[in-house]
């Protein structure tokens, strides 16, 4: 983009500029789907299963069918559709099976909400109990009850590879030079299991839908969903209906972390709609169906060994993921084929096997959450490398430097040479160990049974996202010459909205003030993009944007060119204006040209401008379906976290004191926004570290379906103290240099805290979260002489 | 049914409810004042909170008929003039205290009661702790604590 005219400093890029919706949302004037009523419309209340792998003998609804205002019950056999993203797993109510506790089996549809719950606990189901699989490691046995019997007749995606007749919805490998060569030269092997709980996303709106089918065959939908062109694109291919026949709304969102990503309960909605005489219905799920009946994060187990060199080369990592995918697979598919490919993280390791797979089992159905695939394989691989280090007795930040991708020489894991602009991933490690000050472990002197450690991991991240995703973007210019910027991302919070305004205020010289965007995506009059997902909404929706701004740019020169009796060629735009380049006293103003140039005599010339651009991937492919080679992303962000924690040896007890979050990002747009996400994303990866967890009861129902229970970072958990640093190397085809980054700031949060605790006592924690109960266990079993002295320290300091 | 009297942000409103309503649905369904969001309905995001005669309550625990004769002020009525911010208000803006800002009705009622109550006089772990009575899944709560540190100069204290 060019710089502005006057002085060749940008006006708005790289200035900390509050995100341009707040004045609403602090006067809770906002709007989300939560609060929206369309008149007439009806409530929709779900029932569940409650066996978490049955055969349905009957639904009797005679009775709940009598409470007053209730309009209709429908079950599975009445819809009974698939859908999916990658892989249509999912039905849209339990047909003949249910496959977890939680299955919605029946939804009740009634003039208002309590009368639909009234009516829905009414409802008696029968149920034939089937044998339930509850692990991974079940669920993979010979002979292990099959959920589901027909996945080879999904509909799928050509880059997943289920395993009919089995319960694997995925299997991924990658493959990079000689796994037992490198095995056989390495002078040291380290080895581990990790473990990661079911996790819940916690996003505060809970997902909700609002449908309205209508006589016409057209379909109506208002929906809290990150990509509303992935809704109206699933829709159209799992109910077998014309695109252009639906029209998804979306309006402000609260919160998605992918959790919104995909198709949620749109086509659900939409088949009641039709159902009950084509009206309106909303269906929203209380807190309580979030944690059972909503997809949420996957549990995994994980076993790696790395081999490495006596001077700290890493010459062979071999990983096998177990993705517990629950009932669907749908999303969770892509997690793993992401773990998988993406298991080398930031570095340059020559002979490379890693498996992934995603296996159902009778539980809660899971789907994306930040970062999908790298919270998982970079816990295990950063906690390994710690583990070589202190094996080979050496510097963790180090051995990390001596192993990291050199952009320009190196090939990723999935053998592609690494650009040469792809960013500095030394640099971002010398930021991190200098702001985090990489001292030696220190004993608190007043209270020798607390320890004072620090830990570092770290990251890097691309969009995962099919080979052909593309967006686009419409600046549109109103008579007073401020613009509408039409794009098709959702807003839930990131600050992409904000950035992508000052781009366009940026590139016309007018303010920012004048430059709009409404916060409602709509498919019928919002441009198309793939999704809101994976960090690239600021990359591949700004580069459409810079498109669209080019184009408007030309067409106000040819206006101007004519007004003006110059060639196109020798005018600018900025300040508002358009400018003879070299004579800046000859200018028009933006608002006589923009909608069409008026000459003295009433003649005229030109018309309103609209500016168009788009983005596709281009480059990326699918990978080489035996050994996972190929170009997976459109860029990758390098990055990382330092943390400092206290680490009470007797309680188990830790606490963040210092957190260093650094990002090679390319270009900060907008620092505020920027610190807000890498603040944000510290939090939400700490609060999964110490304290998140779904507990699934012997039965396979969730045990903590509340926030008492299942329990998120709150203020008082929160550190104040934060070193927050944004690299800048271009990418040169980033939208002014620019990488995503809104995922990668919690990837390595968790690993970097266990990294902490290992440092300091060389206590290895492989599973999350850390509760005190866990890590004091492990500390007597691993280290019983440190918990000793620790208790001998605190009983003297009592005396 | 009962027929309850509330003055919600300053309008008086008369509205019939179940015994066994909450305030929470009445202020949000009947009377479509969606400036009260939710997300746990059990008294444990604290999102429902509003000001009921002067003090912080979630609106989830209450019934709407305790409620009778009671002023309620939510997020849209704190300045006490329409369209216009209380001083915590703008400081979330200036410190990008909120993202999806879905919890940013309630945190900035419950921080504008706590800068009034304690005439800004307040310090950092008192915010901190004040505020864990609600859940913000996005900022991280820095930026939010920010925002009150810095507003405290508007309600007395030193800023």
């Amino acid at each position: 983009m060019d710089k502005p005219h006057s002085g060749g400093e940008y006006r708005y890029i790289g200035k900390r500029i509050p995100p341009l919706d707040a004045y609403e949302k602090v006067l809770g004037a906002a709007e989300y789907t939560f609060d929206l009523e369309i008149p007439g419309m009806f409530h929709v209340k779900l029932v569940h299963s409650e066996y978490a792998h049955a055969r349905i003998k009957s639904i009797d609804y005679s009775k709940a069918i009598r409470v007053p205002g209730v309009v209709s019950v429908i079950t599975g056999r009445d819809i009974p559709y698939r859908v999916g993203i990658y892989v249509g797993d999912r039905d849209l109510l339990a047909i003949d099976k249910v496959l977890w506790i939680g299955h919605p089996v029946a939804a009740v549809v009634a003039e208002n909400l309590r009368a639909a719950e009234k009516a829905a606990e009414l409802i008696e189901v029968e149920y034939d109990p089937l044998e339930p699989v509850f692990s991974v490691e079940e669920a993979l046995r010979e002979n292990a009850p099959i959920l589901h019997e027909n996945l080879d007749k999904y509909r799928r995606l050509p880059a997943f590879n289920p395993k009919p007749g089995t319960n694997i919805a995925n299997y991924f490998k990658l493959v990079k030079g000689d796994i037992d060569k490198g095995f056989a030269e390495a002078d040291t092997i380290v080895r581990g299991r990790f473990k990661l709980p079911y996790i819940s996303h916690a996003y505060m709106e809970p997902q909700v839908v609002i449908a309205w089918y209508r006589y016409s065959g057209d379909i109506e939908i208002w929906s809290s969903a990150q990509s509303p062109f992935a809704v109206r694109s699933l829709l159209s291919l799992s109910l077998d209906i014309p695109a252009g026949k639906i029209k998804v709304n979306v309006p402000y969102i609260g919160g998605g972390f992918g959790g919104k990503a995909g198709l949620g309960w749109e086509a659900l909605a939409a088949m009641i709609s039709r159902h009950v005489g084509f009206k309106p219905v909303k269906l929203m799920l209380s807190r309580a169906e979030q944690f059972k009946s909503a997809p949420v994060v996957p549990g995994m187990v994980a076993e790696a060994e790395m081999g490495l060199s006596r001077d700290g080369r890493i010459v062979a990592y071999r990983a096998k993921f177990l993705f517990d995918s629950g009932a669907f697979a749908d999303y969770t598919v892509n997690i793993s084929r992401t773990a998988g490919y993406a298991c080398a993280g930031s570095y340059d390791i020559p002979n490379i096997l890693c498996e992934s797979y995603a296996v159902y089992t009778n539980k809660v159905p899971t789907t994306a959450l930040r970062g999908f695939g790298h919270p998982e394989n970079h816990f295990v691989l950063e906690h390994m490398i710690d583990m070589a280090a202190r094996e080979l007795d050496q510097d963790p930040v180090k051995i990390r430097s001596r192993n990291l991708l050199k952009p320009g020489v190196s090939t990723t894991g999935t053998g592609v040479r690494l650009r040469e602009d792809a960013g500095n991933p030394q640099l971002v490690l010398e930021r991190i160990s200098d702001l985090l000050d990489w001292t030696t472990p220190e004993v608190d002197p007043e209270r020798p049974w607390v320890i004072r450690s620090k830990g570092i991991a770290l990251s890097v991240k691309g969009p995962s996202q099919p080979p052909n995703a593309s967006s686009s973007a419409i600046v549109k210019f109103n008579e007073d010459a401020s613009v509408d910027v039409m794009v098709g991302t959702s807003n839930f919070g990131q600050g992409t909205v904000t950035g992508l305004a000052m781009m366009v205020a940026e590139a016309f010289g007018i303010p920012l003030e004048k430059v709009h965007v409404k916060p409602l995506r709509s498919t019928d009059a919002s441009p198309y993009t793939w999704q809101t997902v994976g960090s690239r909404g600021l990359f591949t929706d700004g580069l459409a944007l810079l498109e669209a701004i080019e184009d408007a740019k030309r067409k106000i020169k040819k206006i101007a060119s004519q007004a003006l009796k110059v060639d196109e060629d020798h005018l600018e735009i900025a300040d508002g204006k358009v400018y003879v380049v070299g004579k800046p006293w000859i200018s028009i103003p933006l608002e006589k040209i923009v909608m069409g140039y008026q000459f003295p005599d009433g003649t005229s010339v030109g018309g309103p401008v609209i500016g168009v651009g788009r983005h596709i991937a281009g480059l990326t492919t699918y990978l080489d379906p035996e050994t996972g080679q190929g170009n997976p992303t459109i860029f990758y962000t390098f990055g990382g976290t330092g943390v400092e924690v206290e680490i009470n040896i007797l309680t188990g007890e830790i606490k963040v004191l210092k957190a260093v979050q650094v990002y090679d990002i390319g270009k900060a747009i907008n620092p505020l926004l920027l610190e807000g996400q890498a603040i944000g994303g510290f939090v939400m990866g700490m609060s999964r570290a110490l304290y998140e967890r779904i507990i699934f009861d012997e039965f396979g129902s969730v045990a903590n379906p509340n926030f008492s229970f299942y329990y998120v970072a709150r203020a008082k958990d929160a550190p104040d103290n934060y070193l927050i640093e944004f690299v800048e190397t271009p990418q040169m085809d980033g939208p002014l240099g620019s990488r995503g980054v809104g995922e990668n700031v919690m990837i390595s949060v968790p690993v970097a805290i266990a990294n902490a605790i290992y440092r300091a006592t060389g206590v290895s924690i492989k599973e999350l979260p850390i509760t005190p109960e866990r890590l004091v266990k492990a500390i007597r079993e691993q280290r019983p002489d440190l918990f000793e002295q620790a208790f001998k320290a605190y009983i003297d300091s009592m005396v | 049914m009962a027929t309850i009297t509330l003055k919600v942000n300053n309008v008086v409103r008369r509205v019939e409810v179940e015994d066994n309503e909450i305030l929470l649905d009445v202020l949000r369904e009947k009377l479509h004042v969606k400036s009260v969001k939710a997300a746990c309905w059990r008294g444990e995001c604290g999102l429902c909170t509003v000001m009921l005669n002067g003090k912080p309550v979630k609106s989830c625990l209450v019934l709407a008929v305790e409620a009778d004769g009671s002023e309620i002020v939510t997020a849209e009525g704190l300045s006490g003039r329409p369209g216009e911010l209380a001083p915590i208000q703008k400081a979330f803006i200036e410190h990008a205290a909120l993202q999806c800002g879905f919890c940013t009705p309630a945190f900035v009622v419950v921080a504008h009661y706590l800068l009034t109550k304690t005439r800004g006089k307040v310090e950092r772990e008192e915010v901190k702790e004040y505020l864990s009575g609600l859940i913000c899944r996005c900022t991280g709560y820095k930026q939010i604590i920010d925002a009150v540190m810095d507003a405290r100069k508007h309600y007395g204290g030193e800023g």
